[in-house]
């Protein structure tokens, strides 16, 4: 069998003494979509900032056990080349209102002091913009501000963003729940473009959304990990009963 | 395709990683120590406060807190009239300031907002922060003075014009910048779907900011009370030009109100000077220490009464 990117080995998150990740175990092979649901407060996206070890940065956030990330643990690595390896996107768009789409994109390399030649950058931007399907609409206008995009606009810019430091996991924390449905669409469009190349794993609280655009399914309560699967499988024979309610709508 | 320097640059990343981190630990360190170096040098004020004022502390004992005799000539200390002094003009000209600074906080954070008015007002607030002290010692002398003085003459008390309470209202003018300056910011800051919420339930104005303004804001419109009185507890210079500077206290509280007086920090500029011998010198020193712990415990007080009331 491949090596899985990413395996959880007994992860535990805290807030201070509050224990909202509880014993995750989990593999996630590469080229995989995964989606992650589960009601508000299920430590669903606790579980994903601890991956690259976001969790840490809030006050009292705390991490046991282990996150493998091909083979070595992330708590032993240098966290900044954690971050490096592992691309996130997050609930709101957040480029960086003082930097131009152009600046935006290559801002991983400027932040970390990168020195790169125009050519170098004009390669990365138009590649990556490519890949997140935004070239098209932006070639033009490189040197505005990111803010002035459509919300939709903004969330594929920091997509291009991430997949511009060449990333081998991206992370997505409700990527889309802050957007109208068309840039919904666009971006649930844009994850099965990205699966050729990146491994993802995709917080959601739409189930549609889940179903719609992920291989596999992970199932979060209570801080529990309840049920990995496939996707389809879950959906339509979910092994457990607290699955089952939730997908039927008992409780949310 | 990638080109070459890009592959460079990826085959780095471990390397440049590290570096990344190692300068992000110095930077960490350099911050420690820069934060270590202003907490040292005020354990080093205290030091030599406490040093200074051995030799009164020593011959003087804790009686120097409440001897209401100041008479150097005798060798008698008691701080006791300072003491007073210092409190009662601060919490004075802190109760005459704050209705100001809360209105001017209002009125520029909520209602007037933006615009020429508001800028010059704005501008007009912070400079009176800006103005140096010993101004307004002139300005007390030749305006504050007289009005107390023919106040004084008709509730019947010595018309002396000098005092707490001239004092008191030039430290009020001087201090509502700092607490009227925050308020300000502060106001500004309520997040609007919060004032809209109450607006669109049919609140008015007043009761918008009755309910949600000051309300949300009230912690740190009390810390911007508590940097006016710190300021209030040691301003020196126009105090000392105002008090009247008698050792003396008054028997009643009309009397010490509207009479001259001293405060911790006026009578030590007034007399360092002239301290001739050593004991004289180290009471004034302990002055100091008395009033660098009344500040210091006016803030602790201040502080636990914010961390009170911003976890209910």
């Amino acid at each position: 069998m491949e090596n899985p990117i990413v395996k959880a080995e007994n992860y535990n998150g805290y807030f201070g003494d509050n224990h909202v990740v509880k014993d995750v175990n989990i593999s996630i092979k590469k080229h995989e979509v995964i989606a992650v649901m589960g009601p508000s407060g299920c430590g669903k996206t606790t579980f994903l900032r601890g991956i690259n070890r976001m969790h840490e940065l809030i006050p009292g956030g705390t991490s046991k056990g282990k996150i493998l990330l091909d083979g070595q643990n992330v708590f032993d690595m240098n966290v900044i080349y954690v971050r490096y390896k592992i691309g996130m996107v997050f609930q709101r768009p957040n480029p960086f209102p003082n930097l131009s789409i152009y600046e935006n994109v290559v801002a991983g390399y400027m932040l970390n002091g990168i020195k790169m030649s125009k050519a170098d950058k004009d390669v990365i931007v138009e590649r990556s913009l490519t890949s997140a399907a935004l070239w098209n609409e932006v070639k033009d206008s490189l040197h505005k501000k990111g803010t002035f995009l459509s919300g939709g606009q903004q969330q594929r810019l920091c997509i291009a963003r991430a997949i511009a430091m060449q990333p081998e996991l991206i992370l997505f924390d409700e990527p889309t729940s802050a957007l109208d449905p068309i840039s919904t669409s666009s971006v649930e469009n844009l994850f099965h473009e990205l699966k050729s190349n990146y491994t993802l794993i995709i917080v959601t609280h739409n189930m549609q959304q889940a179903a719609r655009v992920s291989d596999k399914t992970a199932f979060f309560y209570m801080g529990e990990l309840v049920e990995f699967d496939d996707t389809k499988k879950m959906f339509t024979a979910p092994a457990d009963q607290r699955t089952q309610n939730y997908i039927t709508g008992r409780f949310s | 395709m990638y080109t070459k320097t890009l592959n460079f640059v990826e085959n780095k990343r471990l390397e440049l990683s590290d570096s990344q981190l190692k300068w992000e630990i110095f930077f960490k360190r350099l911050l420690i120590v820069m934060s270590a170096i202003l907490v040292l040098v005020i354990i080093g004020v205290l030091v030599t406060l406490i040093q200074k004022s051995m030799p009164s502390i020593k011959s003087l004992g804790i009686g120097f807190l409440w001897g209401k005799v100041w008479d150097p000539v005798q060798n008698i200390y008691g701080a006791y009239p300072f003491l007073i002094g210092t409190l009662l003009t601060s919490f004075t000209a802190l109760i005459i300031s704050i209705p100001f600074s809360y209105a001017i906080a209002i009125y520029l954070g909520e209602y007037n907002q933006k615009g020429w008015l508001s800028d010059l007002l704005k501008n007009a607030i912070e400079l009176i922060a800006a103005v140096p002290s010993i101004i307004y010692g002139f300005w007390g002398i030749f305006v504050l003075v007289p009005i107390v003085r023919s106040l004084e003459i008709k509730l019947g008390v010595a018309p002396f014009g000098v005092g707490i309470c001239t004092s008191s209202l030039v430290l009020a003018v001087m201090i509502i910048p700092y607490s009227a300056s925050l308020g300000i910011t502060l106001i500004r800051m309520v997040p609007s779907p919060l004032k809209e919420g109450a607006y669109a339930l049919g609140a008015t104005r007043f009761e918008v900011i009755r309910n949600v303004v000051l309300p949300f804001t009230r912690t740190g419109l009390f810390a911007g009370v508590l940097l006016s009185l710190g300021r209030a507890l040691g301003e020196t210079m126009a105090v000392t030009m105002l008090i009247g500077n008698t050792s003396a206290i008054g028997n009643s509280f009309k009397e010490i109100f509207f009479g001259p007086s001293n405060t911790m920090a006026s009578v030590i500029a007034n007399e360092f000077n002239e301290a001739d011998h050593d004991l004289y010198v180290s009471a004034l020193i302990e002055l100091g220490l008395v009033l660098f712990f009344v500040t210091v415990v006016v803030n602790l007080i201040g502080k636990r009464v914010i961390s009170k009331a911003s976890k209910n």
